[in-house]
């Protein structure tokens, strides 16, 4: 008998099926809450209304409309909700397409698996965004994309609208593969060191750049109005590379030293297209005035260190001295269990570098939204936005902080009253899954057996998989 | 105030393709002396906390502590008014000085081959210039225990019965003079039951029948049990017999404390069927236990309370290992448990992220645990575990002088340790981290 295959997939499905509960009304009034608006200071005593799933108004003088939802916030603080920019949540299977350098036909937005209870853990940590990433294996990785936690939704409602498409880039050890090696008979891969990782990259780009030409000439003479004009045929690693050289697409570069970082800025120059963020950036705090610089964004780890050697420089001032320098700076999980306090990892730029308390929410809120060019729909508290946001019941910067609420698009996804409220009819739902199971064996006991058949592998195996294919307890790195 | 001294040690250079450039601060201790912290709240955690309260450090021990004790002549004031003090922290499950870089072997001394090394111990290989060590005890942590083959990031599989733990204080120049018990319990890595196992040679998922399963975990089960046997005999013959009668055996030789009740035993364990077979193990053995990452106690805490096992638990920060348990379960176990009254303690497992010893307990206190526990649980409890509280874990006369001076409640994230003491001795903050921010931070701006 095998049950615990099955109570993995009821647990996604009990709790899959009592989502969202999709407010009756679509206007909302969140009341008498400390909203700390990011943008615009703190407001005591202050309401949020929230109209068809936009912010309609903040203050301390917004009233509730006739016939309005109010949630009554008294004594609890409402923050934008949490933006993740580098996450691995609601991929189905492997994040890594781990065998070519160059996977950028990769396309992790046609592997959303909405069912990932991950995503319901991150939205009960005040998460509402994340950007889910390919793997670091690959100098170019695949393509990734932004997406909102609607749990309860199919796959193909968890992209964020009209957020731009992104593809991930990784420099140094996991590339080169320095920590892990290839299972036996397999030889090692191209590159091994970052020599390699830049030629690479260098190798692609010179690719895309003749491809662009061609499809240019093709679409020139096409509106001369040349006749019997024969395309240029597909290329689908090259057609995500044409997409960063036009800007259509984002750069979001795993990244550790410092040296690794200026390599990249000066190959993307070298082709005309910006990093638009570099991720980790463990080393960043060393060449902060040369990121500043650029424009690229950092996008970081609050105090992860010494786990492998390019993170034996990682200090957790980073994103204070980054952000001093004039870098804009997010603070990452690349972990669904990080995800769920990324509230605390940003309160520790105030101990380790003196951030304000509005710098250091801003970690995990505006500009990761900025860094992934969706600050006009979220990052902060301000009419017009997208109604996402996270109620705490105290100072969110503070340990002891627990969500209360998690809203996407106005509707109450994460309610912590609620989810306890379930627990005792869930638990006592499986207690009478598992007496079926165990009956129905026991009657299948008493039947003749059906010998040689093999029990349905469970979906995810063993021991977790880092970003890089390596396997750890300690999440992806 | 009082500045604090830095000796500045370049040491330590190992090459390995690439070159680790270990602590530079790894010591950093003023000569011993007679301090007196005055001013702060006291939190002994051995009674109320005092107001304005004076501790007295004398001889690298606690001297006096009270509202009016008088400070002696010729002592260092430390004046601590607006400040806290409490006693310093303790994480009783690490790889500090065992792992400096987790990925590169080389600098990696957490797990020995073999199945049953009860004669090695942590303290030979903890490294005392390991930059680990400055950069943990600025978070507040005085004092740790190196584990051998404690689960962790780089220890896959890692052994049955480990190797002996060592407790030490996060400063000093030798092992000799940072141990506070060489030997301060045997670590067991309890056996698991597992059908699926990751195999690395082929990098792919192996299942075997739970059958198969249950016959490898019976057999490491009846070898532990064996060991303990042998020991219970070697122990015997050489009370009884001449030395002539019999060999020495080292193995057997350092699990005698353990059949003796002399040396406590740590054993790993996180789910509910392996801390049960290991409590009623133990048990039948008479042999006192403490678990330690209980990733399902709450399930057994009946069984834990009736047998009264203490648990230092796994990081708080970390996944429920069910898919369909609460998603808070980790948050909430450290309040369950202690409301049914087993002590309990918190710890990182690790290395880089010991300094979270705080975030884990100020997070379970989010989730119900008093925040008085949870101060114990950072500081006293482990110690009572592990037989050490006569030297440290709560401030009072004649323990160690290990504690903190801080801006506020330890457990709150952007509290600052402003002092630091180690046996008796005002202790550098100074470590690897801050000074590559102070170096970079003053790097001149670019010019263009």
């Amino acid at each position: 008998m095998n049950t615990s295959g099955l109570f993995l997939a009821l647990g996604s499905l009990l709790l899959a099926a009592v989502p969202a509960s999709a407010q009756n009304s679509n206007t909302i009034l969140i009341r008498n809450a400390t909203v700390l608006t990011v943008t615009h200071g703190n407001i005591e005593h202050g309401s949020i209304l929230i109209r068809d799933g936009k912010i309609a108004g903040v203050g301390a003088d917004v009233k509730a409309p006739d016939g309005a939802t109010v949630i009554d916030a008294t004594g609890q603080f409402v923050i934008p909700g949490i933006v993740d920019c580098h996450s691995h949540i609601a991929v189905d299977g492997s994040v890594n397409e781990g065998g070519p350098s160059v996977s950028s036909m990769a396309r992790i937005p046609d592997v959303l698996n909405p069912v990932d209870i991950s995503i319901y853990r991150d939205l009960a940590g005040g998460v509402t965004e994340a950007n889910v990433l390919h793997g670091s294996a690959n100098s170019i990785g695949g393509q990734t994309v932004v997406i909102k936690l609607r749990w309860g939704k199919p796959a193909d409602q968890l992209p964020m609208e009209g957020a731009m498409p992104g593809i991930k880039f990784a420099l140094g050890e996991n590339p080169k593969r320095s920590n892990f090696d290839p299972p036996p008979g397999v030889p090692r891969r191209y590159p091994g060191t970052r020599m390699g990782v830049e030629e690479t990259i260098r190798q692609a780009f010179t690719g895309a750049r003749e491809y662009k030409k061609q499809w240019d000439d093709y679409s020139q003479r096409k509106a001369a109005g040349e006749a019997n004009l024969i395309p240029p045929r597909r290329n689908v690693t090259l057609d995500p590379l044409v997409e960063v050289l036009e800007g259509k697409r984002y750069v979001h570069a795993h990244s550790y030293r410092a040296d690794e970082i200026a390599m990249l800025m000066r190959v993307a120059n070298e082709f005309g297209f910006k990093v638009r963020t570099f991720q980790h950036v463990l080393e960043g705090y060393k060449i902060a005035d040369e990121l500043a610089l650029s424009g690229s964004g950092a996008s970081t780890f609050s105090d992860w260190w010494a786990y492998k050697m390019e993170a034996y420089d990682a200090i957790p001032y980073n994103a204070a001295l980054m952000t001093q320098r004039g870098v804009v700076v997010s603070v990452n999980s690349d972990d669904a269990e990080e995800a769920t306090h990324l509230n605390q990892e940003a309160a520790k730029s105030m101990k380790y570098g003196g951030l304000s308390p509005n710098d250091a929410l801003k970690l995990v809120t505006l500009n990761p939204a900025i860094q992934l060019g969706i600050d006009t729909r979220v990052g902060s508290i301000d009419v017009g936005k997208d109604a996402d946001l996270a109620i705490y019941n105290r100072d969110p910067l503070s340990v002891y902080a627990v969500v209360q609420k998690t809203l996407i698009d106005g509707q109450v996804y994460f309610d912590r009253d609620r989810d306890i409220a379930q627990r005792a009819s869930l638990e006592k739902e499986k207690q009478d899954l598992i007496d079926k199971e165990k009956k129905a064996a026991e009657s299948e006991k008493k039947k003749p057996q059906e010998q040689g058949k093999k029990p349905e592998p469970k979906k995810k195996g063993g021991k977790p998989e880092t970003s890089d294919g390596q396997v750890s307890a300690g999440g992806a790195l | 105030m009082k500045s604090r001294i830095l000796l500045a040690t370049s040491s330590s250079l190992m090459t390995l393709g690439a070159t680790l450039v270990f602590s530079l601060v790894a010591m950093a201790q003023n000569a011993p002396g007679v301090y007196a912290i005055k001013g702060a709240k006291v939190y002994t955690l051995a009674g109320p906390p005092i107001q304005n309260g004076i501790v007295v450090i004398r001889d690298a021990k606690i001297a006096v502590i009270g509202a009016n004790a008088e400070i002696p002549a010729g002592a260092q004031v430390i004046d601590a008014s607006g400040l806290e003090v409490y006693p310093g922290l303790f994480d009783p499950v690490t790889q500090i000085g065992l792992d400096e870089v987790s990925a590169v072997g080389a600098t990696v001394d957490v797990s020995e081959l073999g199945n049953y090394n009860p004669d090695i111990v942590a303290a030979t290989a903890v490294n005392p210039a390991s930059a680990h060590i400055p950069v943990t005890r600025a978070s507040g942590i005085t004092h740790v225990v190196a584990a051998p083959g404690a689960s962790g990031f780089d220890s896959p599989g890692g052994g049955v019965i480990t190797g002996q733990a060592s407790a030490f204080n996060l400063a000093g120049w030798t092992m000799d003079e940072m141990q506070i018990k060489r030997s301060v319990a045997m670590v067991i890595n309890w056996p698991t039951m597992e059908t699926r196992s990751f195999d690395f040679a082929t990098f792919s998922v192996q299942e075997k029948p739970f059958e198969e399963a249950k016959k490898d975990y019976d057999k490491k089960i009846n070898e532990i049990s064996d060991w303990l046997d042998r020991a219970r005999h070697y122990a015997q013959v050489k009370e009884k017999g001449s030395p002539t009668n019999y060999e020495r055996d080292l193995k057997l030789e350092a699990l005698v404390p353990v059949v003796e009740g002399k040396l406590p035993v740590i054993v790993i364990a996180a789910r509910a069927r392996e801390i049960h077979s290991a409590v009623d193990f133990f048990a039948k053995q008479s042999i006192h236990m403490v678990l330690a990452d209980g990733a399902d106690a709450w399930k057994v805490k009946d069984l834990l309370k009736d047998k009264k096992i203490p648990v230092i638990l796994g990081p708080t920060l970390r996944e429920p290992h069910e898919e369909d348990a609460a998603y808070d379960r980790e948050m909430t176990q450290p309040a369950e448990l202690q409301a049914a009254g087993i002590p309990i303690a918190f710890s990182s497992f690790g290395a880089g992220f010991s300094r979270r010893l705080s975030q884990y307990a100020g997070t379970a206190v989010a989730y119900g645990l008093p925040h008085d526990e949870a101060l114990k649980a950072v500081t006293i409890n482990a110690a009572q575990m592990l037989g050490i509280s006569d030297q440290v874990g709560t401030i009072e006369p004649g323990k160690l002088g290990n504690l903190i001076v801080t801006d506020g409640d330890p457990l709150e994230i952007k509290t600052q340790v402003r002092y630091l003491f180690i046996k008796g001795q005002l202790t550098s903050l100074e470590n690897r981290h801050h000074q590559l921010y102070e170096e970079y931070r003053n790097r001149p701006q670019l010019v263009h």
